[in-house]
């Protein structure tokens, strides 16, 4: 998958949990987003992306990916 | 069967008082204003009438049904005179007879006498009421008339004969009344009375939006359908949906056999109340039309011609081509989208084909490009994903709020509907970039026109919701018992914060603070308010977002659960609702439920007897992207034109070329067939059976009128495609479909065909709690988990599509009254005499900054590509935003649009496109591309057909 296209889809879900004053519930947030509404491959290539760099990627996205990742 | 329907002559009275009399000797009880006209009719005394019709209100001008009533003075008219307690009413006797027989003998002196001729023979009030009255002669001599009148013809549906006009204003009161246009009025006075459109102009030159209420009220020959003039009256009738957007109107196919000859409005429609729009009543000639394909087709690759080939072979070699993708790159690799123009036992069928067959849940819909975020926003905040009123609901709503909507040509029944409510004095609150109809249009006006920059919508909200929790314009009382407190406590202090003020957003938003607050007030102090939201809510970055942030303030507000109030999204095609409902989406089952929740999966595996996918699916444009990358390689599309209504044409072009098998179902070889390598005929929707859902959750029953032109019903080909695939269906009825969604899906347990049919249609939830349907919901508790509903915080994020010096306008994108979505339909019909071309529209500041005058070329560019339109210069903008439309897909108005979308469920953001405008002389290389590859895709297709 366009990992470009997965890093601002993936933060743009972030920036909406972004105003959930207790972070860990906007990571669980996130992290749910993802589960519930991405195929597999495409949690795949984030996770994939996450793991060699994960620079672009919006904080919360980190941590909820790296949940993903444990999941997975 | 029966095309005649009883007029009972004035509209129903809505009062719950009961008043008894007696008409010619018997005894009625009816409700308190109804008229003795209608109170005769009701138990069968049939009063002469000629300019009254229970459609609109009564006027009381051809002195036909005059009538007397003991102790009263002279002879009123029954039309206009209301029921008294104890009244004792006489409708015939000689001096009532010797009076209409006279009324009569002046009408007929000055009409032509072609009854045996005339269209309207068979159909004809006047003959009918100069039967009734015992009229045989007419002694009048020859003198002056209007019988040599000259035939308006202007209309490409309707025929406005004036010398067959008898003025009884039926057909100005509908546009009035009904429709809401005010496009006719009575010229002149006395003898040269004449009905006139517009300042005494031609039909197509004035202001008639051609719905057609006035041809339907008209008593005589004098506005008829072209339909009829050419080929008679009709002999029988078909109650069915219209196949349009989402307001679902019912209609009367009345036929000549197989042969339709008009749509008539149905007066018992729940939707519609007997009203129509150009498109519902006229817009039907494509079903027959030249270009229909009503043979399978195949191909190896898209670069072949057609071959026409039996539904066997056809059928066999998809099923083997998706059989040999799955075995070379993995179930996985092979999905489908459904149509929300298709039935929802069509889309029920094609999802179940995808889980079961297919064993994945690669199913979308076209819902995901336009009202995915209803169903997520409301989902999370309701706990259902649909509207919350009926249609009807509007007539007890106070202030009317809407927001990125155009109702008179989106919906433009249920425009109608709304400007009525206006007319009888609701506020109406309009927060739009465009200046739409609805801002100022006869008798009604916007109290606040919110014209806010495209893009901006969530702070919007977050404004007006500063203003009424700061100002403590909250309904507490309502928020604290209904919704999660903790939720709403913490939305409240996130929308206080000064910087979602109106002062503070106004620099964003372009909407004076004053304006802001002014409408916040308006709205939460009302006693009945009442959201309608359209595409330009939803098809933003943030679409998801702003339905939360409606769903908060209607919330916050006591606006829910009632008649009069609610969240109404204004779905765009017929069966949005339904194919949400019909579990479209790739992480939803029936119902809105997840795939990974055991308890429904094991519920539809037992019925189904597979096991299923407990992961999510791709989404359409994730479809794309896998596309594009080599991991999804086969596609079913049923009903959809992806290639010409999905953004970024250019991707989506790339995607559907990546694909090794692209079957297409659909009436017409449509842009995605281009790229397709095995063709379906469909069948339209007067050739199949099954339901459409409405925009205010309506069952409403589409009934085949005619045989299929292909053979085949499209639910039908779905089944021996499964069948192919390995995975069995035997339905033999749609009927049996509804049956078993019933069985699986809570909120239609109580649906059936049975049932549609005694109530002409049902709204969902229909359960044993709720056996008649449901109009108004979440009135006790919202149907989440815990019967609360949820606030969420709204924080406003930018769009990333920004403005910049080598793009400095913004594009939007919308529809007109006259075209539907893609213009596959439309396009195919006389419609194209109001909207021939997609045009760029431009405000003339920005116009004049660039040189460009009404109807130049004009090349839009944006980020993701450069299409070439002609410009019409129009107020309607404002300074900094252009606007087109997408019907025709020569425009490429997709080419444009990016491949940004909602955070939550990748709705594209048709609604904001940077875009540069400038002069050019020539088409877009795009265009150019398309032109060449669109005349090699139809010769192929002469090709193959010209091979058989």
């Amino acid at each position: 998958m366009n990992t470009d296209r997965l890093i601002q889809m993936a933060n743009d879900i972030a920036d909406f949990f972004d105003s959930e004053t207790d972070k860990m519930l906007a990571v669980e947030n996130v992290k749910n987003h993802l589960t519930k509404f991405w195929d597999p491959r495409m949690r795949k290539s984030i996770i994939a992306y996450c793991q060699t760099d994960g620079s672009e990627l919006h904080a919360l996205v980190r941590d909820a990916v790296k949940k993903l990742d444990s999941v997975n | 069967m029966s095309i005649i329907k009883q007029d009972l002559g004035t509209p129903a009275s809505t009062s719950t008082e009961t008043v008894n009399l007696q008409i010619d000797g018997f005894e009625v009880s009816v409700p308190a204003g109804t008229s003795i006209m209608r109170a005769a009719a009701s138990i069968g005394i049939e009063i002469p009438k000629l300019c009254a019709t229970d459609s609109i209100e009564p006027f009381g001008s051809c002195r036909l049904c005059l009538v007397q009533i003991e102790g009263g003075r002279g002879m009123p008219a029954s039309c206009t005179t209301p029921v008294g307690q104890g009244m004792k009413v006489v409708t015939q006797n000689q001096r009532l007879a010797d009076v209409r027989r006279g009324v009569m003998e002046l009408y007929i002196s000055d009409h032509p006498l072609d009854c045996l001729t005339c269209s309207a023979n068979g159909d004809c009030e006047l003959q009918d009421m100069a039967g009734a009255v015992g009229l045989r002669e007419v002694r009048y001599n020859p003198g002056k008339n209007h019988l040599v009148s000259a035939k308006d013809e202007s209309n490409p549906y309707f025929s406005f004969d004036p010398s067959k006009c008898i003025v009884c204003s039926r057909c100005v009161r509908a546009c009035e009344e009904t429709q809401g246009t005010f496009a006719l009025t009575i010229d002149s006075r006395g003898f040269d009375s004449k009905v006139s459109p517009g300042q005494n102009q031609a039909f197509m030159d004035s202001e008639c939006v051609s719905c057609g209420a006035c041809v339907q009220a008209c008593p005589t020959a004098t506005l008829m359908e072209k339909s009829v003039i050419d080929h008679g009256q009709p002999e029988h009738s078909i109650t069915t949906t219209c196949a349009y957007c989402g307001v679902g109107c019912s209609f009367n196919a009345e036929m000549k056999g197989e042969q339709i000859i008009r749509m008539v409005p149905d007066k018992d429609g729940k939707a519609n109340h007997g009203h129509s729009c150009v498109k519902g009543r006229f817009a039907f000639g494509y079903a027959t039309h030249k270009d229909r394909i009503t043979k399978p087709m195949i191909r190896s690759k898209i670069s072949d011609p057609w071959r026409e080939v039996s539904w066997e072979e056809a059928i066999n070699y998809a099923a083997s081509e998706l059989k040999r993708i799955q075995t070379q790159y993995g179930k996985d690799s092979i999905g489908g989208i459904t149509s929300s123009r298709c039935t929802n036992e069509e889309t029920y069928l094609v999802q179940k084909l995808i889980r079961a067959g297919f064993g994945n849940n690669n199913v979308d819909t076209c819902a995901r490009v336009c009202h995915s975020p209803t169903g997520y926003g409301l989902k999370q905040t309701f706990g259902e994903s649909s509207g919350t009123q009926n249609f009807d609901s509007v007539m007890k709503a106070d202030v009317i709020m809407v927001i990125g909507a155009n109702p008179t040509d989106g919906h433009p029944v249920f425009g109608s509907q709304m400007k009525k409510r206006l007319r009888q004095g609701a506020k109406l609150i309009v927060a739009d970039p465009r200046g739409i109809d609805l801002v100022k249009t006869p008798h009604v006006k916007a109290d606040y026109h919110l014209k806010l920059r495209p893009g901006t919508n969530v702070a919007l909200i977050n404004a007006l919701a500063h203003v009424i929790v700061t100002e403590n314009l909250v309904d507490d009382a309502f928020a604290l018992a209904r919704c999660e407190v903790e939720s709403y406590e913490k939305w409240k202090k996130f929308v206080a914060e000064d910087r979602h003020s109106p002062e503070a957003t106004e620099s964003v938003t372009g909407i004076p603070a004053a304006d802001m607050r002014a409408a916040a007030r308006l709205y939460a102090t009302a006693n009945n308010s009442a959201i309608y939201y359209g595409l330009g809510v939803t098809e933003h970055s943030q679409g998801s977002t702003m339905v939360i942030g409606i769903a908060n303030l209607a919330m916050a507000t006591g606006n829910i659960g009632r008649e009069g109030v609610g969240v109404n999204p204004l779905r765009g095609q017929n069966n949005v609702q339904g194919s949400c409902d019909m579990g479209s989406f790739p992480h939803e089952l029936p119902g809105y439920r997840h795939v990974s929740d055991l308890a429904t999966r094991q519920l539809f595996e037992n019925a189904w007897q597979v096991t299923l996918e407990p992961e999510p699916g791709l989404r359409i444009p994730n479809m794309f992207d896998a596309a594009s990358e080599g991991s999804f390689l086969g596609l079913y599309v049923e009903g959809e034109d992806i290639a010409q209504s999905d953004p970024d044409t250019q991707h989506v072009h790339h995607a559907l070329r990546s694909m090794e098998c692209v079957i297409v179902q659909d009436l017409f070889l449509n842009e995605t067939a281009k790229f397709a390598h095995v063709f379906f005929p469909g069948a339209s929707f007067l050739e199949k059976n099954g339901t459409f859902t409405n925009a205010e959750r309506r069952i409403s029953p589409v009934r085949r009128v005619m045989k299929p032109l292909c053979g085949y019903e499209d639910w039908e080909v779905t089944q021996m495609l499964s069948n192919a695939m390995g995975y069995a269906m035997d339905y033999k009825h749609p009927s049996e479909i509804m049956d078993e969604i019933a069985r699986l899906t809570p909120s239609f347990a109580g649906v059936s065909y049975e049932k549609i049919d005694q109530n002409g249609s049902l709204q969902w939830p229909c359960t044993d709690e709720s056996p008649e349907g449901t109009p108004t919901m979440h009135e006790e508790h919202f149907m989440r988990a815990n019967g609360k509903g949820l606030f969420m915080n709204t924080e406003y994020v930018p769009t990333k599509e920004r403005v910049s010096r080598d793009y400095p306008l913004i594009l939007t994108t919308g529809r007109i009254l006259s075209q539907y979505n893609v213009g596959a339909q439309t396009r195919r019909t006389d419609n194209n005499v109001w909207h021939a071309e997609d045009r760029l529209e431009i405000h003339p500041h920005d116009a004049e900054d660039r040189g460009l005058k009404e109807g130049d070329w004009v090349g839009i560019k944006s980020r993701a590509g450069e299409t070439v339109l002609r410009a019409s210069i129009s107020e309607r903008m404002q300074p900094g935003v252009v606007y087109t439309t997408f019907h025709f897909p020569e425009s490429g108005a997709n080419v444009i649009t990016t491949d940004n979308s909602d955070w939550a469920t990748n709705c594209p953001e048709y609604k904001v496109t940077a875009v540069q405008v400038s002069k050019v002389s020539q088409t877009s290389e795009w265009q150019k591309q398309y032109q060449e590859f669109s005349d090699q895709q139809l010769d192929l297709l002469e090709q193959g057909l010209s091979n058989v």
